[in-house]
């Protein structure tokens, strides 16, 4: 393959997102490093795009992907790495993290990842619990993962915004933060709301309370919205009518009209609610939903909810029965995001397969995600990749693997809305890829090296001393006496 | 002691059972034995009685039923670590939990009963066993789980094969919750955990009765006792000051100790390699995830096994226990030894609870608890084909195998990408 394309759809993306990038009042500081191009060498490469390349080359330069395919040319300047026997693959993307909000070591003084004050709370960002010193992100990086979508936990029926973040070393998140990336809105199905609340003897509940509470919450928005588009039209008259009073003065000065004369008010504009505006954007498509739900049956009620308030569901997360409505996710275009085998720590979590993966992969138009929700997990999604793969072969659901890594690069970057810039190895995309010392889908697997945006951000044979994470720093010196 | 199979079937308890009268071997397996034979390639295993009873190059035996294990990988029968199978059905619904004993008051107001043995709990009926079981998981550990005391209780090792009478003779350890998780319940400082630890042992020691404010009752220091005179205890511990604290104290103490946990333990390994104490570790663990194991690490089971410490594998997760193979794997991409790996998951927790001698490795006169797998057993692509439990055949068949049947067929109906 020579992929070449796409390069003129990632500009007119990039331009099209640097409009909305304005209105962030917490813009992303992120920039493209420099770094000289790179040739990696006759590797077996997984696209990300469902092809497998054996023998291959990827170009890397000026941060994005420049070209694969077999026997390409050396650019100027360029290192090359001699990638014979080794795999390549687009960088892993988590979309369901809670590292930063959740951080390593468990303390009270850093558990910031659930605002269970109250079941609504779209008016908090995850983004400013995110501790960028959080040790759990280099182990993350260690296994191959680029990307990240951080979110808040699930305590909450709707739990605010999440963040998507680069896995780069950064004193700041707006440093971490993904440029352009549109927000996700963290909501939840199911027990642990209800337990939550219920705890307090407060709804919800039960579960007919968590969807009295998503249907009022966005019942609430619709007037908030109709409001904003109530002051919006009444501007609009007062902008017509001050414009013709200003003409009228100016053309027809003698014929005298009263009314014309009369001093215009302009309309008050509605108090901002930071919650309600948080799912106005929802409904208005530029906020995703990304839904912790593990029945099949709580995943249609929330179709169903999200149809009447006209608002799409992104993805279903944890989604541990997703395998029992395969067929109706695939027609809706909804994601799934699963755990391999997580199953049986709770009662909604009860009817979990181990085929969930292939399963939910097999219809037409699917989408299916491995996700972590694990500081330890994030660390090795190839391997959970892995045990489905081994899982859908004996149901005869056979994956293969330039199919399976879009588990772990496509189909979340979709699920973000970040097709076009990340997940596949296709010129033009940012350059986040992994090189593996063996086929990735294998216990024994190591990735090697980490590239985020062409820059080597992780060298298994030159480990980065000290490490990233201020917080690791002064181990060394602790564990060794005099 | 006596095999365990003999045990069995002595009590009748499996009733007739013609194969296994007549056995069976394993024709032409690669049997990794788990023990100084190492793994011995186009190998017969012949099982009868429900123990091995031979292995070599021509094990076949008249009657007996042939498998062709056509070059597959045989191992022992895996340990899934130190669990709550048959205690739980669901970790979150504390009605179906039988795990845990909480007092409700602080550590040094309790009652502190070492007498409790949360075996008695076992559900053999469990729906989580199956789905243990076919995963090559034919044994585990029952811990109590760390409620409000130091002192959590006894449990046994049992076998996964269904039958009530599960505990493995021999197994039976006291569990001690040290580091921080005790501490909480002891005031506030772990160093009152040795307070407390040692007035209890005061007690026991004790000729006549205790007066108020006494930590043990008298079948409590009865039960105590027992363990002071070179009984093993488990002690849940991470942080490499403590694991030594707690390896002095048993030596002062007269008790055989287990390090659970010991995430730091490989900054003291040369110690407990000298002491000859085992660590039973999740070797997935590398944050620091609080204050106790700064020093976690990916390496900790590669560079305890090269000091010398015998190493088990454990990740405390019931539903998951079927995933120690996960844990093994991972610890040879980080640096342990293949054998070691295997061993960690098989002899050394059988040789850790007592259980050498009939149970953890693929030798004659030990139980026929066997895996035959589809690949290299510790490769998370690798799944079991075959599982035998005292030499019975295991019916792969859980309720998660009955789920994946009932939709598989549905979304293969429907329209295929």
């Amino acid at each position: 393959m020579n992929a070449t394309s796409r390069v003129a759809l990632l500009f007119s993306t990039a331009l099209m997102v640097s409009g909305a990038l304005a209105a962030d009042p917490f813009p992303s500081t992120y920039q493209v490093p420099v770094n000289p191009p790179v040739l990696i060498r006759g590797a077996t490469v997984l696209t990300g795009t469902g092809e497998r390349l054996d023998g291959a080359d990827v170009v890397i330069a000026d941060g994005r992907i420049q070209s694969v395919g077999k026997g390409l040319a050396v650019p100027a300047n360029s290192s090359v790495i001699d990638a014979h026997g080794k795999w390549v693959t687009p960088g892993i993307i988590d979309i369901h993290s809670h590292l930063g909000v959740y951080a390593s070591p468990a303390v009270k003084g850093l558990d910031d990842g659930n605002e269970a004050t109250s079941p609504v709370t779209s008016n908090v960002w995850a983004e400013h619990s995110v501790w960028p010193q959080d040790p759990g992100f280099e182990a993350a990086l260690e296994g191959g993962v680029t990307t990240m979508e951080i979110l808040p936990g699930s305590a909450n029926l709707i739990g605010g915004r999440s963040v998507i973040l680069k896995n780069v070393q950064a004193v700041t998140y707006q440093a971490m933060k993904f440029p352009g990336a549109a927000y996700g809105l963290k909501m939840a199905c199911g027990e642990n709301p209800k337990r939550v609340y219920g705890g307090k003897n407060q709804a919800p509940s039960t579960r007919m309370g968590n969807v009295a509470g998503y249907r009022q919450a966005f019942a609430d928005a619709q007037d908030y919205q109709q409001q904003w588009d109530k002051y919006h039209r009444e501007l609009a008259t007062y902008n017509k009518k001050k414009a013709e009073q200003a003409e009228g003065t100016a053309k027809k000065s003698k014929d005298k009209d009263a009314a014309a004369d009369k001093e215009l008010t302009p309309p008050s504009p509605p108090k901002r609610d930071l919650k309600l505006e948080t799912l106005a954007e929802v409904m208005k498509g530029n906020i995703r939903v990304q839904m912790h739900c593990y029945r099949s049956d709580e995943m249609a009620t929330m179709l169903d909810v999200a149809a009447e308030f006209g608002f799409k569901i992104t993805a279903f997360h944890h989604a541990v029965e997703a395998y029992k409505i395969a067929d109706r996710l695939a027609e809706n275009n909804v994601c799934a995001a699963m755990w391999a085998d997580w199953w049986g720590f709770k009662m909604e979590a009860y009817d979990g397969v181990q085929e969930n993966l292939a399963i939910v992969d097999y219809p037409e138009h699917s989408c299916a995600i491995v996700h972590s929700d694990s500081a330890d997990g994030i660390q090795r999604l190839n391997q959970e990749a892995a045990k489905a793969m081994a899982h859908g072969q004996r149901a005869g659901l056979t994956v293969p693997p330039e199919r399976a890594i879009r588990w772990l690069t496509y189909n979340p970057a979709k699920s973000l809305g970040l097709e076009d810039r990340i997940g596949t190895l296709e010129a033009g995309k940012g350059a986040d890829v992994v090189i593996w010392n063996g086929n990735p889908f294998s216990v024994y697997a190591l990735a090697e090296q980490v590239f985020i945006d062409g820059a080597l951000s992780f060298d298994r044979a030159h480990p980065k001393t000290p490490p990233r994470s201020d917080f690791l720093l002064g181990k060394d010196v602790a564990e060794s006496p005099l | 002691m006596r095999p365990f199979h003999l045990v069995v079937l002595a009590a009748g308890i499996l009733g007739a059972q013609c194969a296994a009268a007549e056995g069976f071997v394993i024709r032409g397996a690669t049997v990794h034995t788990a023990s100084a034979r190492g793994t011995l390639k186009n190998t017969d295993v012949l099982v009868r009685g429900g123990s091995i009873v031979a292995i070599g190059a021509d094990a076949a035996a008249a009657n007996a039923t042939v498998i062709d294990a056509k070059g597959k990988e045989l191992t022992p029968g895996l340990f899934g670590g130190l669990t709550n199978i048959g205690l739980e059905e669901i970790a979150a619904e504390s009605e179906t939990v039988d795990s845990t004993f909480n007092q409700k008051s602080p550590a040094w107001e309790q009652q502190w009963r070492p007498e409790l043995d949360v075996t008695l709990a076992y559900n053999p009926r469990s729906i989580i066993v199956p789905v243990e079981r076919i995963e090559g998981v034919t044994w585990t550990v029952l811990a109590p789980n760390a409620g409000d005391s130091i002192i959590e209780g006894q449990g046994s090792a049992v076998t996964l094969d269904g039958r009530y009478d599960a505990a493995l003779p021999g197994s039976r350890s006291l569990f001690v919750q040290m580091g921080a998780a005790g501490a909480r319940e002891s005031g506030g400082t772990r160093a009152a955990e040795y307070m407390l630890l040692e007035q209890a042992i005061h007690e026991a020691h004790a000729p006549g009765p205790i007066g108020q404010g006494a930590l043990l009752h008298a079948a409590g220091r009865d039960a105590l006792n027992r363990y002071l005179m070179g009984g093993r205890v488990v002690f849940q511990v991470d942080r490499a000051s403590d694991i030594r604290e707690v390896v002095a104290f048993a030596e002062r103490s007269g008790i055989k100790p287990v390090i659970l946990g010991g995430d730091e333990a490989w900054l003291v390994a040369k110690e407990l390699a000298k002491a000859n104490v085992p660590v039973i570790l999740n070797p997935l663990n590398d944050l620091p995830l609080d204050f106790d194991r700064l020093a976690s690490s990916l390496e900790n089971a590669a560079r305890l096994q090269r000091a010398g410490v015998r190493i088990a594998f454990s990740s405390g997760d019931t539903a998951q226990a079927r995933l120690v193979r996960q844990l093994a794997g991972n610890a040879v991409a980080h640096g342990l030894p293949w054998e070691s790996a295997l061993a960690a998951i098989t002899s050394t927790p059988a040789d850790i609870f007592g259980l050498g001698a009939t149970h953890g490795r693929i030798a004659v006169g030990q139980a026929a608890d066997l895996v035959l797998w589809s690949g290299d057993p510790l490769e998370v692509s690798t799944l079991a084909e075959k599982v035998w439990i005292a030499g019975r055949p295991v019916e792969m068949k859980s309720r998660q195998t009955e789920l994946r049947d009932r939709y598989v067929e549905k979304v293969k109906a429907h329209q295929a990408r």
